[in-house]
């Protein structure tokens, strides 16, 4: 019977959509990203370095501070490697300043703000992300233009720049 | 045959000997009875499955329902869709970000795109070794940030503040402890209290004293527990007896306060020092916030062990944020002394101060307690709690203020953070001080302010002075003041502006007062200012730090006066925080301009107008340090002369150093 028929055909291209929409009941988490990212410098870079650490999908904002702050953790990292790269081939004042300023980032600011997300305290989490972008510009400063760090400096001081933004949205 | 018909005819009523075909005509339609009702379960199945999958789907989607929505959405699944296309609130991207919705600023701020120029690593230990002061409250390393607790007790004054052990960062927080018999001359106690209980193991938080008629101490702090839920907790001397105070014993059965329904678990700190009420209890003021409101909750107790939480709030004022520190304490209206913190009545008016989270300054406002309501009424809206007057307008945080019963009066510490880079407080091994303690008087001249001024005792570290009277400097001058070297100076001065000039000065229009965090600092000439002092200046004038007055005529043809302090030229290094900060101080009728700055390496503190207004500042000199700093007088008004009258005192070192019970005092 054609009644059958169209009211099958229906039924299941409302199935379709349905499922076809079924994965946003997860993304509904990720509405949590979205809304913290979109208060951040960089919402780009922000939802996907949060996106690429497991558990971003369920943490609340301060969980995901606490992500943002182990990216942090990663770029200085990155930057110390190329740093002592760079200390055996090309050594100069400038890279043994940053040297300083990268070892601050990692025994003070990122230590501060880990503690401050956890325990409740948030405008020193504010504090120690601020101050990381501030070393890692103080260190690109250094070398007048022609710095073999830049995109080191750059990727440090933007994730840092998010963390803060993100501590100051617990505030 | 093929077709059978009805057949009316019932004389032909003939048995069938054969299935009678149906009407419809083909032979699918023969199987078709059964299939029908399949296909309709089936139908059905499919969908209650569709409405099971709806339900579940509106019941977690907080978007809109449209079907194009749902396409973006799945769209997302596979890249990131570009903000900037769909948000209005889009936050520019990092190489004009701006410090966000709020204004606020944290300790160390994103200040980067100040001036660029300057040595960036002009740094060496001499230099960070020169910044530890002489005579300001400091622990020999590591990380400090706010008072708590202080009190006089058996002779001693008593200050205990967040320290960390470890580091030169905020963190691993427990309680410090130092003694003295002036406020001034300090010695170094083992740590009071440690993160050892359940209760507090993620923080010995700040916290105040109160001491009972009969001498006893209770000390409320907050306690950041092992789940990080900040609780109150009672702690109490283990020896009355010990004027040292060396050990502490924390209630057993802690903590006395949990944050009640309706707080966040991490929006409830800093208990209050407690004041009596008329029915003879005890009350306590505790800060916290709803949204962006702030908010001071009120709880009542007889033992400090259980306590009733009063309905309501003391005061809430939106958008201010968290109240951080909240203090509430009398001042007098009529005596110059201080008061205990229970007194009430005539005579008497109220102040509630707050640190604000959100941009990290202490405010106050003056009014009355209401007893019977517990409320806390300002008496001008406009300086509200958190949005109306400052302690001070530079670098000053989490203060407190306790009532010095030996001397009558009401005495502030307020924390100094650093203004440089990490990199430099973790070579240096330290950072943050304490202000000189203060006292705390209502302005009975303008009854809208309070006067703070540094404890006499400070005037015990005064050595040799020189004094220097009716210095002229015409407008665009700089008078060098020779007083040796000047890094530890006590300084008064009073400055005069030529009458005729004052007279002759037209009306600004466009303003209403200068703005001493947007003027640009000293550099920007006005016909009636800047004119001040320059301190932690080179000779070559390389380096200083302008504490100045800025007077205006305003639109009514009345004078308005500007004071403040600026760190744009304090240091070559451009890692540090180059900010002018200041605000508008009272002068009023036949005052000539007054400031009074005490100089002490690191930090400068300074005072107008008796203490109407007050800034402290952090500077970080590369050259004007050791013997090399200078002090002068400058006028930088393009029409008034000014007339300075000045005493400088050197200070001696305070000699903050560990107690040793061998050495007397």
């Amino acid at each position: 019977m054609t009644n059958l028929k169209t009211t099958t055909t229906l039924f299941f291209f409302l199935f379709l959509i349905v499922m076809t929409s079924l994965p946003s009941i997860t993304l509904c988490d990720e509405k949590l990203i979205e809304s913290t990212c979109r208060q951040t410098p960089n919402f780009n870079l922000c939802v996907q370095s949060l996106k690429s650490f497991p558990g971003s999908a369920t943490a609340d904002v301060r969980g995901l501070g606490l992500i943002m702050v182990k990216v942090m953790q990663s770029k200085a990292n990155d930057a110390i490697n190329k740093i002592r790269e760079l200390q055996r081939s090309a050594p100069s004042p400038a890279l043994t300043s940053c040297a300083s300023k990268y070892n601050a980032i990692v025994v003070g600011d990122i230590p501060e703000a880990n503690e401050a997300f956890s325990k409740g305290m948030p405008k020193f989490a504010e504090n120690g992300a601020n101050d990381a972008a501030n070393e890692a510009t103080f260190c690109e400063n250094g070398f007048n233009g022609r710095s073999p760090l830049t995109q080191q400096n750059n990727a440090m001081r933007d994730v840092a720049a998010i963390t803060a933004a993100i501590a100051r949205q617990l505030l | 045959m093929g077709t059978s018909t009805n057949n009316n005819d019932s004389s032909n009523d003939i048995p069938c000997s054969y299935i009678p075909v149906p009407d419809s005509l083909d032979a699918a339609g023969a199987m078709a009875e059964p299939r029908r009702q399949v296909k309709g379960l089936l139908v059905i199945l499919c969908g209650l499955l569709v409405l099971f999958l709806l339900v579940a789907f509106n019941g977690s989607y907080r978007g809109s329902n449209n079907a194009h929505e749902q396409a973006s959405l799945a769209a997302a699944l596979t890249s990131i869709v570009d903000e900037k296309s769909t948000s209005s609130e889009t936050v520019p991207s990092s190489s004009t970000w701006s410090r966000g919705v709020s204004a606020g600023v944290s300790e160390k701020s994103n200040w980067l795109f100040s001036s660029n120029n300057g040595e960036m690593y002009p740094w060496n230990n001499s230099m960070l070794s020169w910044q530890r002061t002489a005579f300001h409250f400091q622990p020999e390393k590591n990380w400090m940030n706010d008072p708590n607790g202080p009190l006089y007790y058996k002779g001693w004054y008593h200050f205990f503040y967040q320290y960390n052990p470890n580091a030169a960062v905020w963190g691993d927080i427990v309680w410090g402890h130092a003694i003295s018999r002036d406020l001034i001359h300090w010695q170094h106690l083992p740590l009071a209290m440690v993160a050892d209980q359940w209760y507090d193991k993620n923080g010995v938080w700040t916290g105040s004293a109160t001491i009972l008629p009969n001498g006893k101490i209770i000390m409320l702090y907050t306690g950041s527990t092992n789940e990080s839920v900040q609780v109150q907790n009672l702690a109490y001397p283990a020896d009355p007896s010990d004027p040292l105070l060396i050990d502490w014993v924390k209630y057993p059965s802690n903590p006395v306060l949990f944050p009640p329904p309706g707080i966040g678990a991490t929006d409830f700190r800093d208990p209050t020092t407690a004041w009596l009420t008329s029915e003879g209890k005890w009350r306590i003021t505790i800060g916290s916030k709803l949204n962006k409101t702030g908010i001071a909750l009120v709880y009542d107790t007889l033992d400090f062990k259980t306590y009733e939480q009063i309905e309501g709030f003391l005061r809430a004022v939106p958008t201010t944020g968290m109240w951080e520190c909240v203090d509430f304490f009398p001042v007098s209206k009529e005596v110059e002394n201080g008061l205990n913190t229970s007194v009430n009545g005539a005579g008497v008016k109220h102040v509630m101060k707050v640190s604000l989270d959100d941009d990290r300054h202490d405010y106050y406002s003056i009014g009355s307690y209401d007893e019977k309501n517990v409320k806390f009424i300002p008496d001008d809206v406009d300086n509200d709690v958190g949005v109306g007057l400052r302690y001070d307008y530079g670098v000053f945080y989490a203060s407190k203020t306790f009532f010095d019963d030996s001397k009558r009066r009401r005495v502030l510490w307020g924390w100094i953070g650093e203004s440089d880079a990490e990199y430099a407080d973790v070579a240096k091994g330290w950072a943050s001080l304490q202000g000189i303690p203060r006292t705390v008087t209502l302005d009975t001249k303008t009854g809208s302010n309070l006067i703070q001024w540094p404890v006499e005792e400070v005037e015990s570290l005064r050595l040799r002075s020189d004094e220097f009277k009716d210095l002229k400097a015409k407008p665009g001058s700089v008078v060098p003041i020779d007083v040796g070297t000047a890094t530890q100076l006590d300084i008064v001065a009073e400055f005069e502006i030529e009458k005729e000039e004052l007279e002759k000065a037209t009306s600004e229009s466009n303003v209403d007062y200068y703005s001493c965090e947007s003027s640009g600092g000293a550099a920007h000439r006005g016909a009636l200012g800047p004119f001040g002092l320059l301190v932690l200046a080179d000779d070559g004038l390389s380096e200083y730090t302008p504490v100045y007055f800025y007077v205006i005529k305003g639109s009514d043809g009345n004078l308005k006066t500007s004071f403040c302090s600026d760190q744009s030229r304090s240091s070559v290094a451009s890692d540090v925080v180059k900010k002018t900060f200041g605000s508008l101080v009272p002068v009023l009728e036949g005052e000539k301009f007054s400031v009074r700055i005490l100089v002490d390496h690191s930090i400068v503190e300074s005072f107008a107008q008796g203490g109407r207004t007050t800034v402290t500042s952090r500077v970080y000199p590369t050259r004007a340090i050791y013997g090399a700093a200078r002090l002068f007088f400058f006028n930088n008004a393009t029409a008034a002369s000014v007339t300075a009258s000045l005493k400088v005192w050197q200070m001696n070192s305070a000699f903050i150093r560990p107690y040793n019970p061998d050495q007397t005092n």
